[in-house]
């Protein structure tokens, strides 16, 4: 009898301490690990929705490798309209009911805002956010946030350093749309150009997305007598701004901001013809562009989006980019190893060291606990009135 | 038109009224025990539906009951949810205290744009609410506002504790604080449209010249309940705005006006439990829809709406009511 008990109370004992090694994080087994995102497959934002079935796509491709040290790795993405109240339920779904390890590449500024509390206070991680907006990178007041791409402030820090390089007594010309992301490149330009910001910036002129044309604008602009003009605008006004400083005999240093510089989407309905000489920046290789078609990694790209992804669209620049994130984050989970804690998880992400095949030479991703901006450089381009020609080095912005 | 519970209102409910107590008796303890066999999450999902009943029971009471199409509302919600989010934010206030501020701001609000607008009759009254809905989000991120409004950043509120006695969390708290609410708003519009003001408002959609001939006050009635309406709509967006603990600019754009809208007739026109089952369809077939297609959800959706009319073209509650005479064996009444 007593033998009994004892057996019992050590099998007991036994089962106590292996508990808490048993119980591991939300959304790992032995076989699988968990994540969740949100993406706007309906709303006014459904064209980036393709992001999100470029990322699952990815991940059935990894799992058909064998998945990550041994796990498969299950991707939920689901749909919330780029409508902050759906974010949030989504989210809240994803973290407390399918208990996921983390959430991957929820898309959206506004929908980002609205759960960037409620997971740093639930302590899971919300890594490499598909938004260009710098406050993602505030690991001290947000040490469960981490954004991706060169954020809107990083790259205009780039067009001023080129400024004061090359063209130091420059009279600059700025047109923004007026909400968050113009503002935030705007302000990163003026950050960038220092104190010479005041005296450089000769007109600012902004526009409303729901403004039918900025051709008073751009005339605006061409009377101040500006020689550089900073083009912070969305694709349906960057090309009729290519277009109109054209036909009014305008002819500055035009430099496009990167959201507006495909070369289908902008540049054609502008007018090729028009763009010549267009500047902007870049981070990764534009899959419509010939010069790369022969590289080993866009062919693997184009092998990977036949096999996973076949309604994708290959000369879709939004297919690359999720690809390359996907990369990030099975790096993130490599070096992860067994310990799949979300502290963990944010260990690794901030100790990042990596270049990618679609990425521009030079460019890496780095991170580290102080520095949650993954991408930092882009290359400069020009149009040569055919495609882009990058120019010089990469560039830390 | 298939006319509704009140049409028929004071015979049947005392005839009926021992089965009816007997199913709000029901209804009560199960809306009590409900969230303790939910999880969290899906606890915030009831209280977000709740939220939307409370809005199409608003733009039912001017379109259902009074024959005013709104595309508007989710205006309104907007307002309701700012003002008790900036309120929260802003002055500290408790999140309680905002929602009679929330509500009388959109009453005021909505009396005022109703008194010009509803000269206008039918599709013209539409377009002009339509007008309101795609404003809203770019007033939210105008300059002059920003210091209220935070601009396109929005305004992230925090989440209300529950009362320290009692032994629940955050979210059943705001279950049952939503919930409460709603009983009170579903009580006020019954008792509102049971009675005389509930007649002349269906005397104004049926037949308005009548109406005025028999001496309602056409343009009083329809800027009144143009106003409550907006009230009872600007509540619930206050109580979504704690629920969600974030309102943004892009939270109220013009698609949440036509989804109140849809709810509303899907739930039935003109029939107060159908702001149930209406809000019931808005919360939850977007997400059936995506589980089933990533490629398409809102052909999905559409065919969910399709589906819905064509099986219930008087909406869930008059396909129910329909189904429950079946069963009980009277005949289906003849229209109006």
């Amino acid at each position: 009898m007593a033998t009994r008990r004892l057996v019992l109370t050590t099998a007991l004992l036994g089962a106590l301490a292996a508990g808490p090694a048993v119980a591991q994080t939300p959304g790992v087994t032995a076989t699988e690990i968990k994540i969740g995102q949100t993406m706007p497959y309906s709303g006014p934002a459904s064209a980036y929705g393709t992001i999100g079935k470029v990322e699952s796509a990815f991940f059935a491709m990894i799992n058909d490798k064998g998945g990550i040290n041994g796990r498969k790795v299950n991707l939920i993405s689901l749909d919330d309209g780029y409508s902050p109240p759906k974010t949030v339920e989504q989210i809240r779904r994803l973290v407390e009911q399918d208990q996921v390890l983390m959430i991957f590449q929820s898309l959206g500024t506004p929908s980002n805002t609205a759960i960037h509390k409620y997971m740093n206070a639930k302590k899971v991680p919300q890594l490499f956010v598909a938004t260009g907006a710098t406050k993602w990178g505030d690991p001290e007041h947000f040490p469960w946030t981490m954004g991706w791409q060169p954020s809107y402030q990083t790259e205009s820090h780039i067009y001023a350093k080129y400024l004061l390089q090359t063209k130091p007594d420059a009279k600059i010309g700025i047109l923004y749309q007026n909400d968050d992301y113009g503002k935030d490149y705007v302000k990163g330009l003026k950050d960038g150009l220092g104190d010479k910001a005041a005296k450089m910036i000769v007109s600012e002129v902004s526009y409303e997305v729901t403004d039918p044309t900025i051709d008073s604008q751009i005339v605006t602009l061409k009377g101040s007598g500006a020689d550089v003009f900073f083009n912070v605008t969305t694709p349906k006004f960057a090309a009729q701004a290519i277009r109109k400083a054209y036909d009014i005999d305008w002819h500055p240093l035009h430099l496009l901001n990167n959201v507006s510089n495909s070369t289908g989407g902008v540049l054609e309905p502008a007018g090729l013809e028009r763009s010549v000489g267009l500047v902007s920046a870049a981070y990764f290789k534009d899959p419509a562009d010939p010069q790369y078609a022969q590289e080993p990694g866009m062919q693997e790209w184009v092998a990977f989006m036949k096999k996973y992804y076949p309604d994708g669209n290959l000369a879709d620049g939004f297919n690359v980019y999720g690809y390359l994130v996907s990369q990030t984050l099975a790096q993130v989970l490599k070096q992860c190893g067994n310990d799949l804690s979300r502290e963990n998880v944010m260990r690794q992400a901030a100790s990042l060291n990596m270049s990618l095949p679609l990425l521009f030479d030079g460019i890496k991703i780095t991170t580290s606990p102080t520095d949650f901006h993954p991408i930092k450089q882009m290359r400069l381009e020009k149009f040569d009135g055919k495609r882009w020609v990058p120019f010089g080095e990469a560039v830390t912005g | 038109m298939a006319n509704t519970t009140i049409g028929r209102s004071a015979p049947a409910t005392l005839a009926a009224a021992p089965w009816r107590i007997v199913a709000g008796v029901l209804l009560f303890a199960g809306a009590i025990a409900l969230p303790f066999g939910l999880s969290d999450y899906q606890a915030f999902q009831v209280t977000l539906a709740l939220s939307y009943a409370i809005a199409v029971l608003g733009l039912n009471m001017l379109t259902g009951f009074s024959g005013q199409i709104s595309l508007g509302h989710g205006a309104f919600y907007a307002i309701g949810a700012y003002t008790t989010a900036i309120l929260m934010d802003r002055y500290d206030w408790p999140y309680w205290a905002t929602l009679p501020v929330a509500g009388a701001d959109c009453l005021i609000i909505g009396f005022l744009f109703g008194l010009p607008a509803l000269r206008l009759e039918g599709l013209y009254l539409a377009l002009a609410t339509l007008a309101l809905a795609v404003a809203t989000p770019q007033l939210l991120k105008a300059n002059a506002l920003e210091d209220w409004t935070g601009g396109v950043q929005g305004i992230t509120i925090l989440k209300p504790d529950p009362p320290a006695f009692l032994p629940i969390d955050a979210d059943r708290w705001l279950y049952f604080f939503t919930l409460a609410v709603a009983a009170l708003m579903f009580l006020l519009a019954w008792n509102i449209l049971r009675g005389r003001i509930g007649r002349a408002l269906r005397a104004i959609r049926d037949h308005a010249l009548a109406a005025e001939a028999m001496g309602i006050n056409l343009a009083t009635y329809k800027a009144w309940v143009f106003g409550v309406s907006a009230m009872f709509t600007g509540v619930a967006g206050a109580l979504s705005a704690i629920a969600v603990q974030f309102v943004g600019p892009d939270s109220f754009d013009v698609f949440l006006s036509i989804r109140l809208l849809t709810g509303m007739v899907v739930g039935g026109l003109g029939s107060i439990t159908g702001a149930i089952w209406g809000a019931l369809f808005i919360e939850y077939v977007p997400n059936i829809a995506d589980q089933i297609s990533k490629a398409a959800p809102w052909a999905i959706y559409g065919i969910f709406l399709i589906g819905f009319m064509y099986a219930m073209p008087t909406g869930v509650a008059g396909g129910l009511r329909l189904l429950a005479r079946r069963l009980i064996g009277r005949r289906p009444p003849s229209n109006g």
